[in-house]
């Protein structure tokens, strides 16, 4: 790609969003929206590369796209335009000519938001709501969602279609939802961010450990989200959350780009830009006095940011963390952090109280890093032998060939 | 926009019940169906007979064939319809949730087929 071409790719991929937000809301059709977007984008290629950028080439892509939305009607419909169609074109006609011509439309914020909430809508499917908010928010291409998801671009587009033609048969409304809802209906949107960045960043799938774009993509709808709600600390929470682990993304894998666990970190290779917008985000949510699950995780991982070395880490107040994010997602897995925290911030042997409580509903029977954190806290006690028999036990669940060789070595240790 | 509300439930469940239980689910129902028709939105309320009573037919080969009970057997059974016209989809959601087997059962929202001079 060229370097002109990649600015452009950088600039649709940015404002596509915000421009098919108020296409959408103008046209109510997501289809006719996103054609028209796609006449604006080739227009760009070809005035741009002649007339140089605009001043904001949103406005522009937004004036564009809307007279080429016009454009299409007239073709489409013009011989059998029903009543409310022409009104329609004539509301159009006013808002992309009107009497300010000149004067470019920028795209409206609340368009954009009322697009996150029609995107993720409970009555569409996770899968659905993913796929939908990439295309239309982040301008990710079909071809581009299915190769981060690693499926086909057919079930990609399938899934879009699909998603699409709900919204409009079952009337999905494009909205911002009441004061009620807006909580849950957030966590929604909040889960679908969220699971974009884990992709990216856990990339559980096969290929490469961190998959940068779906990471880089998640953050950018985050902090496109906290601009548009920036009292709503759930979301600027997770943007901590996401920017506090992002932080670690180089010094995560090694030479041979195996995983490096977080307490054999170079801490010096952390990304502080990252720690600080995350340390900041963390702090003015927490503030505003409504604490939730992402605010809580925010902060858990702002205390370990904060420890210069894995010996300094405050356990203690990661401990209280943990308890506090239990009541409101009383899962094993976060059962299992705190007794970890506690095994640290406390003694092994309360950690491993908290863990016999936990596994005794073996949920966690076949999860490694449980009978991990079991031998690790018998092996502080000095119970050498049960703590041999913990990382056997682990061993049958992990495929991670890091964590096998690190379960080989501890073995030899302990048979010392 | 048209939606048709049909209510899933465990026709057992509602034998099992004591008297005074479905008593009070009847009474439920009823103020649910008052409020309903009072928005103006209600175009229709169908409770059905359970399944016992239902017959289901086939005609194959231009022949009819009666058979008797539902046409699938689950474990939930199609137990009333509700038919509302309200603005969209949200709304039809809100109705939903308030009816009284939405708590124990599930209700499924479909819009109605938008066919033109019928």
């Amino acid at each position: 790609m060229s370097q002109s071409a990649r600015t452009l790719d950088r600039i649709f991929r940015a404002e596509s969003g915000s421009v098919l937000a108020t296409l959408i809301r103008l046209l109510g059709d997501f289809q006719l929206a996103e054609d028209a977007l796609q006449d604006a984008f080739t227009a760009a290629v070809e005035t741009w590369s002649t007339d140089g950028l605009p001043a904001s080439p949103g406005a522009w892509l937004a004036t564009t796209a809307r007279r080429k939305a016009l454009d299409r009607l007239r073709h489409l419909r013009i011989v059998e335009a029903k009543a409310s169609e022409l009104a329609l074109l004539i509301r159009l006609e006013r808002e992309a000519y009107g009497p300010r011509d000149d004067v470019d439309v920028s795209p409206v914020p609340d368009d954009q938001l009322c697009l996150i909430f029609t995107c993720c809508h409970p009555a569409l499917s996770q899968e659905a709501q993913v796929a939908l908010t990439l295309r239309t928010l982040g301008g990710l291409s079909l071809a581009e969602i299915a190769h981060a998801f690693l499926v086909n671009e057919a079930t990609i587009a399938q899934r879009v279609t699909r998603a699409k033609q709900k919204i409009a048969r079952a009337r999905i409304p494009f909205e911002i939802p009441d004061r009620e809802s807006l909580a849950s209906r957030l966590d929604a949107v909040l889960r679908v961010l969220y699971f974009v960045f884990n992709e990216g960043y856990l990339a559980t799938s096969r290929g490469p450990l961190v998959r940068v774009d779906l990471v880089d993509d998640a953050l950018r709808l985050a902090r496109g989200l906290c601009e548009l709600l920036p009292h709503e600390p759930e979301a600027l929470g997770l943007l901590a959350l996401m920017l506090l682990h992002d932080s670690r993304r180089e010094a995560r894998t090694g030479d041979t780009g195996e995983l490096v666990l977080l307490e054999n970190q170079d801490r010096s290779r952390w990304k502080r830009s990252h720690i600080e917008e995350g340390l900041r985000l963390v702090e003015e949510a927490l503030r505003m006095g409504r604490p939730g699950p992402y605010q809580i995780q925010g902060a858990i991982a702002a205390v370990h940011a904060e420890a210069s070395k894995a010996t300094q880490t405050d356990w203690r107040q990661i401990a209280v963390l943990y308890e506090q994010l239990l009541r409101y997602q009383r899962t094993p897995i976060i059962e299992l952090n705190r007794a970890v925290a506690v095994s640290f911030a406390m003694t092994p042997a309360e950690g491993l109280e908290l863990l016999a409580q936990t596994g005794a509903t073996g949920s966690l029977e076949r999860y490694a890093p449980f009978h991990l954190a079991r031998a690790d806290m018998l092996r502080r006690l000095g119970r050498g032998d049960e703590a041999k028999e913990c990382y056997r036990r682990a061993l049958p669940f992990t495929q991670n060939e890091q964590v096998r060789r690190f379960i080989a070595q501890r073995l030899n240790e302990e048979a010392r | 926009m048209k939606y048709a509300l049909l209510i899933y439930a465990a026709e057992k469940d509602w034998a099992d019940k004591s008297p005074e239980d479905q008593k009070r689910i009847y009474d439920e129902y009823w103020a649910y169906t008052v409020e309903l028709k009072k928005s103006g939105k209600m175009l229709s309320c169908e409770p059905l007979d359970p399944t016992p009573t239902a017959t289901t037919i086939r005609v194959r080969n231009g022949k009819t064939i009666p058979s008797d009970g539902p046409f699938a057997d689950t474990k939930e059974q199609l137990g009333g319809i509700y038919v509302v016209d309200v603005k969209d989809l949200n709304e039809a959601i809100a109705w939903a949730s308030k009816i009284p087997d939405a708590r124990t059962g599930s209700i499924e929202i479909r819009p109605l087929m938008n066919v033109p001079e019928m």
